[in-house]
């Protein structure tokens, strides 16, 4: 029972949520107190939070608003494994949208079970690559690749939105790029079930299959050991033979390719372009997904379903006077109390080890 | 040879010296924090609620000034969390500085339409006068900045508390033992770091626009750390890159137009400076030692 893969992986990942649970509701307790401010009754905000979330077909919608979510937290999870930062899920998630839309309109005449492919593998690469600078700079030439990757967000925002729309279309004043072509587009559940209200589309699946492919390879893999090993203790795996900065490179690479798969779907089941209001924050929001999910990818999963949740219930709030950046601001106490808890759960550990050892 | 005149003219020097302003402020907190070995990455969003909390102060009160000290009251209760979070709980320091500025954001925003029911930007709310010194005529808090940089420079350099400052930074156990409050001197650093902050993002608002607008810092507390990084924690260091940094945003600013360049492009030089800056110039010397790391009295 013990060697078995699922006890091994979930039972964690259960003892996570517990924590996330508690994080989350010390969350919305003092996210209640800003609900205040807008004369609007928190419990009231929070029961159509909840009902927005969850009641009905609104399910299908927090499936689709967690999707890019997943995937974003998957990203910045892949490069806390490794010990870096990733700040730049945001910009890698650009790069890869404004990619997959270019591809998805620029390629005529292919059949989709090439084109859509295509575009993908093109995004996950512009991505990954777009995250490779950073990597690379910090391999090569030790520049801290927080402050790299958050300098890359702003190039992203301004080569892809100010310049790059303008630049694929003939017309100025355009709010996006051109639609991409059918055989780009990825099936929506909605249309198979013939229900036009259900939005979840095939990144979803995609996105599990992401979180799938982060535990293999991290677990599985010679290359997930050693780049585990380099985020452990990167002088330690050194001197165990690891080539660090390719690690690091190819760490960075990973996870840039999977926030860039996040764009790539945003574009390919949601808008069928990229629009000017691509940048959503889902990279800043995979953040807190990856640190609430502890960086396991089947936890960052629940996780990410979670931020849809709220994400998806804020529209519901929005409606009843409490502006829906309250959501972002849920977000922001999350990660702290995550990170107190965390501390803490060290804390009671080591205390618990210091008494065994007595 | 135009765009060289261009680029080296009066008018582009002026708007180095006024974009300059914040980064030299938020550098200098950075100094203050990183110094005693607390990374703070979250002056980005501590500058954006202080640019918020100006604008709310003027508006409040009807004085630009009272929207300064507001910015500078709030950029203390903000770091106030960081040196909380970090350096009573040891969380890990930058997901402390994530959340603040991911906070700060949503803060910005959500209080624009509880307060102005708007969602964009404040209404116009005002500005800070200017003084005319000679040919010199800026807001007050450029003056402020450019006098805070050899300040800043004696109390870390010529004070028994710069002295302090310092050895909590690069050697916390040493510091411990010689009967120094590593904890408490953490603690003020970040606060300093918050007020400095805070007057920096009131630069942007009540310095400059006189109004709040959502991200307006667009990473300028983040460029003001590489500023600090680049000058190699010192105060002067920092001020010099400073310049530089609001040298190519006043480039980038500005109508020149650089050959096969295009136009929405130009926009991205600050940015792009700052990674080959990071990259060529700085590599991984020079940080305080402890920087980074909690300090708790038991371990070694």
């Amino acid at each position: 029972m013990k060697n078995n893969v699922y006890f091994k992986y979930l039972k964690p990942a259960s003892i996570e949520l517990l924590y996330a649970g508690l994080s989350i509701l010390v969350a919305l307790i003092i996210g209640a107190f800003f609900i205040l401010f807008t004369e609007t009754s928190p419990l009231v905000a929070y029961q159509r939070m909840f009902e927005g979330a969850f009641s009905g077909n609104n399910i299908y919608a927090t499936l689709f608003r967690s999707t890019p979510l997943i995937l974003t937290g998957l990203a910045v999870a892949f490069a806390f494994r490794s010990g870096l930062f990733n700040i730049g899920a945001e910009g890698q998630y650009l790069i890869g949208a404004f990619t997959a839309a270019w591809a998805g309109f620029y390629f005529t005449n292919l059949p989709r079970i090439i084109h859509l492919p295509l575009v993908l593998i093109l995004a996950i690469i512009a991505g990954g690559l777009w995250a490779s600078i950073a990597g690379f700079l910090k391999a090569k030439l030790g520049a801290n690749e927080v402050i790299n990757t958050i300098m890359l967000n702003y190039i992203a925002i301004y080569l892809t939105i100010s310049y790059g729309i303008r630049a694929v279309n003939e017309q100025p004043g355009q709010p996006g790029t051109p639609f991409i072509l059918s055989t780009a587009r990825i099936g929506n559940l909605g249309e198979i079930m013939n229900v036009p209200a259900i939005r979840v589309h095939g990144g979803f699946i995609i996105a599990l299959l992401a979180a799938l492919f982060m535990w293999y390879f991290m677990w599985k893999t010679k290359s997930g050991y050693e780049i585990r090993a380099v985020g452990l203790n990167s002088h330690a795996a050194e001197y165990g033979g690891v080539n660090v900065a390719k690690n690091v490179i190819l760490a960075m690479f990973i996870s840039g390719a999977l926030a860039g798969l996040a764009g790539a779907g945003e574009v390919l089941g949601t808008h069928s372009r990229f629009i000017q209001g691509m940048n959503a924050g889902h990279g800043f929001t995979g953040i807190a997904v990856a640190l609430v999910g502890n960086n396991n990818p089947f936890a960052v999963v629940l996780s990410g379903l979670l931020f849809g949740a709220l994400s998806q219930g804020g529209f519901a709030m929005g409606r009843v006077g409490v502006p829906r950046d309250i959501v972002t601001i849920i977000q922001a106490l999350v990660i702290f109390s995550i990170a107190i808890s965390q501390v803490i759960r060290t804390h009671l550990a080591k205390k618990r080890a210091k008494e065994a050892a007595k | 040879m135009d765009i060289i005149l261009q680029i080296f003219s009066l008018t582009i020097l002026w708007s180095t010296i006024r974009l300059a302003t914040p980064l030299i402020l938020a550098s200098l907190g950075g100094i203050f924090s990183e110094r005693s070995g607390v990374i703070n990455i979250a002056l980005e969003g501590i500058m954006l609620v202080g640019a918020f909390a100006g604008i709310y102060g003027m508006h409040l009160t009807g004085s630009a000034w009272f929207g300064v000290l507001f910015s500078i009251i709030v950029g203390l209760l903000i770091a106030g969390i960081h040196a909380v979070v970090t350096v009573k709980f040891k969380t890990n320091q930058v997901v402390s500085g994530t959340a603040i500025n991911i906070l700060a954001s949503g803060l910005t925003v959500f209080l624009l339409d509880v307060v102005w029911n708007v969602s964009g930007s404040s209404p116009r709310i005002g500005r800070l006068p200017t003084w005319t010194l000679g040919p010199l005529s800026f807001n007050p808090i450029v003056y402020i900045a450019f006098i805070m940089v050899p300040v800043v420079w004696v109390v870390l350099y010529k004070t028994p508390w710069g002295l302090r400052i310092r050895a909590v930074g690069e050697h916390p156990h040493a510091a411990d033992t010689m009967g120094i409050n590593v904890n408490r001197i953490r603690f003020i650093c970040v606060m300093l770091s918050g007020a400095f902050g805070g007057i920096a993002g009131a630069a942007l608002s009540l310095g400059e626009l006189g109004i709040f607008q959502r991200e307006m810092t667009a990473g300028r507390g983040f460029i003001a750390l590489a500023a600090m990084i680049f000058g190699k924690w010192n105060p002067v260091g920092a001020f010099l890159a400073s310049l530089l940094f609001a040298f190519a945003q006043a480039i980038s600013l500005s109508a020149i137009n650089i050959p096969f360049i295009p136009r929405e492009l130009i926009n991205t030089l600050p940015y792009i400076v700052t990674i080959i800056v990071l990259a060529t110039f700085v590599g991984k010397s020079a940080a305080p030692k402890a920087v980074g790391k909690a300090y708790d009295k038991g371990e070694r």
